[in-house]
């Protein structure tokens, strides 16, 4: 193969390439199926089966993570209010992807988090991130009725 | 999870597509070699992101297609040392639990890398996690189709690319081995 990668030739590779937030990969995907869908009949020849399957199954993927219900303006906004927290590129990555809602997983993606975040901060952060960041719609629902259910009893 | 990859490669166009626009036609190409392949030391790669630099095009004798170097960015699924990813379980064998993304399959959590005790379950080819509570002993089935959180500790490419004659005659089995694995850690919850 020609194709050879920048940076996969240096020992640099990690420092040049830089992350691309879910949310931006599934909006990807979702308008090249838009556009594909258009193309008519170059989509279903043999080359192009490898991009079909792996958009479909990478779609399939993200649908059912946070990330599929993050458009760029959530994601902007989100990161202008983490700023004062001072994270990582990859910490503030791990919350877009994963929506923490309890401390627990939060201190699993926030390095050393006892030392870098009071107990008030993490309270803070799991209520920027319910506020800033949709949820399942499925999941919320649920709850919604659990709650109604024990509210009446 | 992804990454986006700046790469350089040099398309070949053939003579019925020259009727396309010509961003069209790379794209196509370059998604056709790419999207799917797993890039030695890079990843795997999913599908074009965009094409910054179109270089002039060649027309070589002897072959009617034209080429021409292309610079464009190619998202990857390349997770980072330490990144917390979700999946389900695949299968179990001796060499541990292997769990699969639909995307990407080759993820294997190593039998050290389980809750401790574990223990693999020959008969019905799954590990088994026993941890004792004060109520007694517990066991938790790593079953297939469960949904499993894990830490990506390590990642190993193999070059799979074709050997030549001399090597292919005596390697006569030809074991497939992944060109992309991830060694993960599975993480601890309550």
């Amino acid at each position: 193969m020609t194709c050879y990668s920048l940076f996969s030739q240096t020992d640099q590779f990690v420092t040049f390439t830089f992350f691309f937030f879910t949310a931006q990969v599934f909006k990807l995907l979702i308008d090249l199926k838009e556009q594909r869908k258009d193309g008519g009949k170059s989509k279903h020849s043999a080359g192009q089966q490898n991009l079909n399957t792996i958009m479909y199954e990478t779609l399939k993927y993200l649908s059912k993570t946070p990330s599929s219900r993050q458009s760029p303006e959530i994601v902007k906004e989100f990161l202008t209010t983490m700023m004062p927290h001072k994270l990582t590129k990859a910490e503030k990555l791990q919350l877009l992807n994963h929506r923490p809602q309890t401390a627990v997983e939060i201190q699993l993606m926030v390095e050393e988090s006892e030392e870098r975040l009071s107990e008030e901060q993490i309270e803070e952060l799991i209520q920027t991130i319910s506020d800033h960041l949709p949820g399942d719609p499925e999941q919320e629902k649920a709850a919604a009725e659990t709650d109604e259910g024990g509210g009446q009893s | 999870m992804f990454v986006l990859v700046e790469m350089v490669d040099t398309v070949r166009i053939p003579p019925w597509n020259f009727d396309r626009q010509l961003n069209e036609a790379m794209a196509e190409e370059l998604n056709k070699k790419l999207a799917n392949k797993v890039v030695y030391n890079v990843g795997l790669c999913i599908c074009l992101y965009d094409i910054t630099k179109l270089e002039d095009s060649y027309i070589f004798p002897g072959d009617g297609a034209s080429h021409t170097k292309v610079h464009f960015r190619y998202v990857v699924f390349h997770p980072f040392l330490d990144e917390i990813l979700t999946g389900k379980i695949k299968y179990c064998s001796q060499e541990g639990v292997h769990v699969t993304m639909g995307f990407f399959d080759d993820i294997l959590i190593p039998p050290e890398s389980l809750q401790q005790p574990a223990k693999f379950d020959e008969a019905e080819q799954v590990w088994v996690w026993e941890y004792e509570t004060d109520e007694g002993g517990h066991d938790l089935y790593m079953d297939q189709g469960e949904e499993i959180r894990f830490r990506v500790a390590d990642q190993v490419f193999v070059d799979t690319s074709p050997t030549g004659p001399a090597v292919a005659a005596s390697d006569a089995e030809g074991k497939k081995e992944a060109p992309y694995t991830l060694i993960v850690r599975i993480i601890q919850t309550n």
